[in-house]
C-alpha cells in the first residue's frame, strides 16, 4: 500500500511541479498563472464538450503509449511510434484501393487490422535490427519514423491521391459504412474503447499469462532470461510487434473515425505524446488509462490556452516537455530512503573517500 | 539530360553536401564529445532546434548574425547542461532523459519561435567557392557557410585536443573506465557535465547555421531529425572527430539530393528522395554494428553501446 501510494505520489507531484515551471514561463509572456492553470482545466474536463475532446484525444495515446511500454516492458526503447501511427493509418486508408471490402462492421475490422499488421511490422524491424544487426533500438525507431512519413507523404500526395482533393492532398475518402462513429451519439468514438480494452488486455497479458511474465523476466534480467532458456529474441520480437499493431490501430482509428481519409493531419505527433504517456504510468498499461486522459486533456486544452489567452498552439508542448524532464527527475528521488534522511541527514554511506587524497 | 544539367546536379548535390552538411558537422562534433565522455545525447535534437531558433532570434533582435550564432551556441550549451546534470542524478537513464529534452527543447523552440517565423534575420556572410566559373547555377550552388571552416578546425583541435591534452585525456578516461577516473580522484560526474555542455554548444552552431544560413528562415520543420542522424553518424565515424568530417559531408549530400533533383526539374518521388539520409544513415548502421559486440572505438562507458 505504501509503495503504491508512493508510485502515484512521485508523477503527481512531478505534473503539479510542472505546472508550477510552466506558470512561471507564461508570468514571463506576460499572461496570469492562474488563468492559465483555469482555462486548462476548463479546457480539459470544465463540461461535457471539453471532455468529448480530451477523451477522443486519450483514445491516440492509450494505443501509441502501448508501443512504447510494451516493447520496454521486454528491455527496449521504441521512440519512433509515430512511424507506425502513420503507416498503419495508410495502411487503413489504401486497403479499400487493394480490396473489395463490405460495408460494414467486418470491414472496419479488416481495416483495423490492416492498420495493426503494417504498424506492427514496422515496430518490429525496429526489434530485428537489434537483435540480428545489434543497432540500437532507440535510433532505429526514430530513423523508420521519419522513413514512414516520407512513404506516407509519397503515397499520399502521389499514386494513392484523390484527384479532387486540391488544398491538402488526401486519399480517397472511406464509405460511410467503413468509419468508425461516436459512442451512443457522443464526438467519442469507439477508438477509445479500443485503446482501453487494449490497455487493460495487455495489462492482464503481462502479469497473469505466462508469455507475458516471459517478456517482463527478459526486459527485467536478460541473464536470467537466457538461463532458464526462454526465447529472447522471438519475445522481444513479439513484444515490439504488439507495441507497433497498436500504434498502428491509433492511425487507422485516426483515418477511420476523424479524418475519414488519410492525409498529413494524421501526423499528429500522437506518437511522440505517447513516449511521456509510457513513461509517466512507468510502462505500465492499466496506469497508461488515466495518464493518457489527464494529456489528452491538455492536448484538448490547447487550442483554448490559444484562444483565450493568446498563447501559441506550442504552448502544450513546452509543458509536456517539463513534465516529461520533471518526471524523470523525480526518478532520482524514488529510491532515497527519507526516513534516514530525515533522521541523520546522510542520504547513504559515501563514496570511499580514500580516492580523494592522490590527486 | 543535357551536360547543363549534369553539371547543374552535380554542383547541386556538392554544393548542398557543404551546405546541408555544415549542421550534422557541428551536431556530430558535439555528440562525439559528449559521448567520449561515457554519456549519449539524444537530446541534440532538441538542442539543434532550440539553438536554431535562438540564434535567428539572436541575430534578429541584434542585428548582428554573429551575436546570434553565440546566443545560439549558448542557448544550445544551457539545454546540453541541463542533460548532463539530469543525467547526474541517481537512477536517471542518459538516453530516456535524451528524449525528454528532446521533446522540451523542440517545445520550447516552438514557443518561443513564433513571432519569428515571419521576420528576416542578418545572415552568417557566405564564402563563394563557385569564383571560378560563369555558370551561375554552379556560382550559388557553391556559396560556402562561413561557419564550415570554424568546424573543419574545430574536428581537427577536437581529434588533437583527445591525444594530446590533459582534458582531453580525462574526457576519454571518463568514457572508458568511470572506476579508473575516480581511482585518481578526479569527478567523473564533473567531467560528464563539462563534456555534454560544451558538446552542447558546439551542436549550437549547427543549430546557427541552420537558421542563418541555409535554409535561412525559422520554422518548425528546420531539424526534423537531424540531430539523431548524427548520433548514428558518431558511430559510423567511430567516435572520431575527423571522420566525423566526412561522415557529416557524405549526410549533407545525401540530404541535398532531392533538392538538387528538384532544382533541375525532376519533381517525382521528392518524399522519397527526402527520406535518403535517414535510409543511409539505417543502412550504414546495419553494416558497421554487429551482433553481440561492441562497435570499434566506443568508449567504454556508453550506456547505448551495452
Amino acid at each position: 500500500m505504501r509503495s503504491a501510494l508512493k508510485e502515484i505520489a512521485l508523477p503527481a507531484f512531478a505534473i503539479a511541479a510542472a505546472l508550477l515551471v510552466f506558470g512561471v514561463l507564461v508570468w514571463f509572456a506576460g499572461v496570469s498563472p492562474v488563468d492559465v492553470w483555469v482555462t486548462l482545466f476548463k479546457g480539459a474536463f470544465g463540461d461535457w464538450f471539453s471532455w468529448q475532446n480530451t477523451l477522443q484525444r486519450a483514445a491516440p495515446l492509450m494505443l501509441t503509449a502501448l508501443c512504447v511500454a510494451i516493447p520496454a516492458r521486454a528491455g527496449l526503447v521504441i521512440i519512433g511510434g509515430e512511424g507506425a501511427v502513420v503507416l498503419g493509418g495508410l495502411a487503413a486508408a489504401a486497403l479499400p484501393y487493394a480490396l473489395p471490402l463490405p460495408a460494414n462492421v467486418a470491414g472496419t475490422v479488416a481495416i483495423c487490422l490492416a492498420g495493426a499488421i503494417a504498424g506492427g511490422l514496422w515496430i518490429m524491424l525496429a526489434g530485428w535490427l537489434r537483435q540480428y544487426r545489434g543497432i540500437n533500438e532507440t535510433i532505429s525507431s526514430l530513423l523508420l519514423a521519419y522513413i514512414a512519413i516520407g512513404i506516407f507523404k509519397h503515397l499520399v500526395e502521389g499514386p494513392l491521391r484523390d484527384p479532387a482533393s486540391l488544398n491538402k492532398p488526401s486519399t480517397y475518402s472511406l464509405p460511410e459504412g467503413l468509419l468508425i462513429h461516436g459512442i451512443a451519439g457522443s464526438d467519442i468514438h469507439w477508438g477509445l474503447a479500443i485503446g482501453v480494452v487494449a490497455c487493460v488486455g495487455l495489462g492482464l497479458w503481462l502479469r497473469v499469462t505466462a508469455s507475458g511474465f516471459s517478456v517482463r523476466v527478459v526486459g527485467g534480467n536478460p541473464r536470467t532470461a537466457q538461463l532458464v532458456g526462454l526465447p529472447a529474441t522471438r519475445l522481444i520480437l513479439a513484444a515490439c510487434g504488439v507495441g507497433g499493431a497498436c500504434a498502428g490501430v491509433a492511425g487507422a482509428v485516426e483515418v477511420a473515425a476523424v479524418h475519414t481519409n488519410a492525409n498529413a493531419s494524421i501526423i499528429a505527433g500522437y506518437g511522440y505524446a505517447g513516449i511521456l504517456v509510457s513513461f509517466i504510468a512507468r510502462h505500465n498499461p492499466i496506469a497508461i488509462i488515466p495518464v493518457a486522459i489527464l494529456f489528452g486533456g491538455f492536448g484538448a486544452a490547447g487550442s483554448l490556452l490559444q484562444r483565450r489567452l493568446g498563447l501559441p498552439d506550442a504552448s502544450v508542448l513546452v509543458l509536456q516537455g517539463i513534465a516529461f524532464v520533471l518526471i524523470l527527475a523525480s526518478e532520482g528521488l524514488r529510491m532515497v530512503d527519507w526516513k534516514t534522511l530525515l533522521r541523520n541527514r546522510m542520504p547513504k554511506a559515501a563514496q570511499p573517500k580514500l580516492v580523494k587524497e592522490r590527486a | 539530360m543535357t551536360a547543363d544539367q549534369w553539371i547543374a546536379l552535380v554542383a547541386g548535390i556538392v554544393g548542398g553536401a557543404l551546405r546541408v552538411g555544415a549542421p550534422f558537422l557541428f551536431v556530430s562534433l558535439g555528440e562525439c564529445l559528449t559521448e567520449k565522455s561515457g554519456r549519449i545525447n539524444l537530446g541534440l535534437e532538441g538542442v539543434l532546434v532550440l539553438s536554431a531558433m535562438a540564434a535567428f532570434g539572436g541575430a534578429y533582435l541584434t542585428d548582428s548574425a554573429w551575436l546570434g550564432v553565440l546566443i545560439g551556441a549558448t542557448a544550445g550549451a544551457a539545454l546540453a547542461l541541463l542533460h548532463g546534470l539530469l543525467c547526474s542524478l541517481d537512477r536517471v537513464n542518459d538516453v530516456a532523459t535524451g528524449i525528454a529534452l528532446m521533446l522540451f527543447g523542440t517545445g520550447l523552440a516552438f514557443y518561443l519561435g513564433k513571432p519569428l517565423i515571419q521576420p528576416q534575420a542578418p545572415q552568417i556572410p557566405a564564402i563563394a567557392l563557385g569564383f571560378w566559373s560563369d555558370n551561375p547555377v554552379v556560382r550559388s550552388a557553391l556559396q560556402l557557410n562561413a561557419l564550415v571552416p570554424l568546424g573543419l578546425v574545430l574536428a581537427v583541435l577536437l581529434y588533437w585536443g583527445f591525444a594530446h591534452t590533459r582534458a582531453g585525456l580525462l574526457v576519454r578516461m571518463a568514457g572508458d573506465s568511470a572506476n579508473a577516473t575516480r581511482a585518481l580522484g578526479y569527478s567523473v560526474s564533473g567531467i560528464r557535465i563539462a563534456a555534454t555542455t560544451a558538446g552542447g554548444f558546439i551542436a549550437g552552431l549547427g543549430g546557427a547555421s541552420l537558421t542563418l544560413f541555409y535554409p535561412g528562415s525559422w520554422n518548425e520543420g528546420i531539424s526534423s531529425g537531424q540531430g539523431l542522424i548524427a548520433v548514428a553518424l558518431v558511430i559510423f565515424a567511430r567516435w572520431s572527430p575527423l571522420r566525423c568530417v566526412g561522415a557529416a559531408f557524405l549526410f549533407g549530400g545525401a540530404g541535398a539530393l532531392g533538392p538538387a533533383l528538384q532544382s533541375i526539374g525532376v519533381g517525382w518521388g521528392y518524399h522519397l528522395f527526402n527520406t535518403v539520409p535517414y535510409v543511409l544513415t539505417l543502412v550504414i548502421l546495419v553494416f558497421t554494428c554487429k551482433p553481440g559486440s561492441v562497435a570499434i572505438g566506443s568508449p567504454g562507458e556508453l550506456s547505448s553501446t551495452r
